[in-house]
């Protein structure tokens, strides 16, 4: 029996403790799930957490595998803030991607790099427009939009099947279902650094995203539309006699997290894979939710949250290589680090007691 | 032939009812566990590695069941027992799930059983057309009196009144006297045992190996197919056909060169479940609607 008592104050060092702590018990955990079946623990724990980061091009690997997280993570922070639960990320990602891409191959002859900034805005529109569906039904029905933001990724993921296997399909491609690919302006350029020039897969995608996350905090700290969301999650009836209109907020917030979904998904496609495919995104946009949480809705901890996030993703990569485990098993990590939180949340917020009610 | 159609179509909606009934219960007493399809793999990878390891689907068939139900358990754990939020928590619980089945699965990958035998049911079964429908197997048939037996039991029972009370308003629920805790416990676990027989459906009926991820999905279609019965138990099986006919069709469609695009029937169950969650929010009737408290966290306080 658990048993559990608000707390009436929250020491300050446990908000920083306890995504700290829950990242300890999930590999505390993995490593033991790991030994009851037979692993080689450690060793299973090296490759998942320390191979990813043994040379400087890895690094910069993680870095590229936690940009579009960081993006989606973002936006979800500024929904799970004001309490709209937007779980169609991956979707409004899918969205964003198509937009993107329908500007790049109706220019396949385009040679300035503007046209990246046209396909930024066809994304975020595209992807805005995705979430407006859920926002709208919620704000005009109260239909609950965990249902139909979820309902809408599966639309999301056939309607780009169908997109790349006929319409957009590339004639050239011998069957395969692939659009052509972009015009090399359409892509996003790779990051030379001076002196050590080009490191891994480092691309100009990762700085917007940092970028994104940092102005994301500032708006969220230091204006109006940031207190507005915050208030709505914290005290709704308040923010109602304050006279903020919970429509604006759903819609403002739902949106927002839309079009940076759809960002990332013109960035993952721009970056790395430089045409449409009926498969762009390994579950960013549900990954994306855990960076929200163990960056406890805080924008600019979601930097941090998504390098930690990405790197379990690319120790799944490492894992199927040197384990022979199958990649979903990064799943395993994934789920633990959620579930962890979650319980970090609740001993932040309650005193827990286990054992017999007196 | 379309009784072999027929078949296929059944066959595809057995898992299906299952899952879906299950949530249902679940969703009742006010819990929203979006963690069916990790609950799915899990019952999958448990009965596919029992049925290998004792040579009997039955036995595979029950340890599928209490696979999900331990599964489960772990959801009940941290939604009920931490109050943790009820979509992120199911959420981790299918990502967990993919990911620990997937590991535990990884073996057995390459092998082989022998599935559940279909059981005939003298003369019914002799039907022209509709025949088919008794030439399943055990748990297709325990699927439909399940699907009775919460029917009943939801509607006909004082304890069914309990659930739905909880789901309805958890404070009127408590200060009546009754332990919403303990009432949410048995819905998820029941609901953790139903995902768990639908899952091991897969590897014990339809396709006989175990792959990582084998669900493919139809976890995330039960739960479309409990808000699409908007919380019936008899319009879940009515829904299971339809959704499970559409992707049999899509397939037979593709074999016979029609000319709509398969992808847009696919997306018709998700489709048509935004329509009816968009109509039970507007129409007024109580009875068809969401339960109330859905989703909500409950922790007793005196």
């Amino acid at each position: 029996m658990i048993t559990l008592e608000k707390r009436t104050s929250v020491p300050q060092w446990l908000r920083y403790a306890t995504p700290l702590l829950a990242i300890g018990v999930t590999i505390l955990l993995g490593g033991v799930i790991f030994a009851v079946l037979g692993y080689d623990a450690p060793k299973a724990l090296s490759v998942f957490f320390l191979s990813p980061l043994s040379r400087a091009d890895q690094i910069a690997d993680l870095f590229v595998k936690a940009c579009p997280l960081i993006i989606i993570g973002t936006g979800l922070v500024f929904c799970y803030r004001a309490n709209i639960w937007n779980i169609g990320a991956e979707g409004q990602l899918v969205l964003g991607a198509l937009g993107a891409g329908w500007v790049a191959l109706s220019f396949p002859d385009a040679t300035s790099y503007s046209i990246l900034i046209l396909m930024a805005l066809a994304a975020m529109a595209a992807g805005a427009l995705w979430a407006l569906i859920p926002a709208f039904l919620r704000v005009r029905f109260s239909t609950n939009e965990i249902l139909v933001s979820l309902m809408l990724t599966y639309v999301a993921s056939l309607l780009i099947d169908w997109l790349v296997r006929g319409p957009w399909r590339d004639p050239m491609s011998f069957g395969f279902p692939l659009t052509p690919l972009y015009a090399d302006a359409a892509l996003i350029p790779p990051m030379i650094l001076p002196v050590v020039g080009r490191i891994g897969q480092l691309h100009w995608g990762v700085p917007l995203a940092l970028l994104i996350a940092v102005i994301a905090g500032i708006i969220m700290r230091r204006t109006l539309a940031g207190y507005q969301v915050r208030l709505f999650g914290e005290a709704p009836r308040a923010a109602k006699f304050a006279g903020f209109s919970p429509s604006k907020v759903t819609i403002g917030v739902m949106m927002v997290s839309g079009a940076l979904a759809g960002l990332a998904g013109a960035v993952e496609v721009s970056a790395n894979i430089g045409q449409l495919q009926p498969n762009i995104s390994f579950g960013f946009g549900f990954t994306a939710i855990i960076v929200a949480f163990l960056a406890r809705l805080n924008p600019m901890a979601v930097i941090l949250a998504g390098l930690v996030v990405a790197l379990a993703e690319l120790g799944g990569d490492a894992a199927q290589i040197s384990l022979g485990v199958p990649k979903v098993v990064t799943g395993l990590f994934k789920g633990l680090l959620l579930f962890m939180l979650l319980a970090g949340e609740t001993w932040t917020n309650f005193k827990i007691s286990v054992g017999r009610k007196s | 032939m379309y009784e072999e159609l027929l078949l296929t179509i059944l066959l595809t909606s057995v898992p299906l009812v299952l899952a879906a009934t299950g949530e249902l219960v679940a969703e009742r007493s006010g819990v929203l566990n979006l963690g069916v399809e990790g609950m799915m793999l899990m019952g999958a990878v448990s009965a596919f590695g029992a049925a290998i390891l004792s040579g009997s689907p039955i036995v595979g068939m029950i340890a599928g069941a209490f696979g999900g139900m331990m599964t489960a358990a772990i959801f009940g754990l941290f939604a009920l027992g931490l109050a943790t939020n009820q979509v992120a928590t199911g959420l981790a619980l299918t990502i967990f799930g993919t990911g620990f089945s997937g590991l535990i699965g990884a073996p057995l990958v390459g092998k082989a059983i022998d599935g559940l035998p279909s059981l005939s049911i003298p003369l019914l079964s002799d039907l022209p057309l509709i025949g088919v429908a008794f030439q399943l197997d055990a748990l297709a048939y325990i699927s439909i009196l399940l699907v009775a037996f919460v029917a009943y039991f939801l509607k006909r029972t004082r304890w069914g009144l309990v659930l739905r009370a909880t789901g309805a308003n958890h404070d009127s629920a408590h200060a009546l006297g009754y332990n919403v805790l303990a009432v949410r416990w048995y819905a998820v676990l029941f609901g953790g045992l139903m995902a768990g027989l639908a899952g091991a459906y897969l590897p014990l009926v339809l396709t006989p190996h175990w792959a990582e991820g084998m669900t493919a999905g139809r976890g995330w279609i039960a739960l479309a197919l409990v808000v699409f019965a908007s919380w019936q138990p008899w319009r879940v099986v009515v829904g299971a056909i339809l959704f499970g006919g559409i992707t049999i069709m899509q397939l037979a469609g593709q074999a016979r060169g029609w000319t709509i695009q398969p992808q847009f029937l696919s997306m018709l169950p998700y489709l048509a479940t935004i329509i009816v969650l968009v109509s039970i929010s507007r129409s007024g009737g109580v009875l068809h609607k969401a339960p109330a408290h859905l989703g909500r966290i409950f922790y007793p306080t005196r």
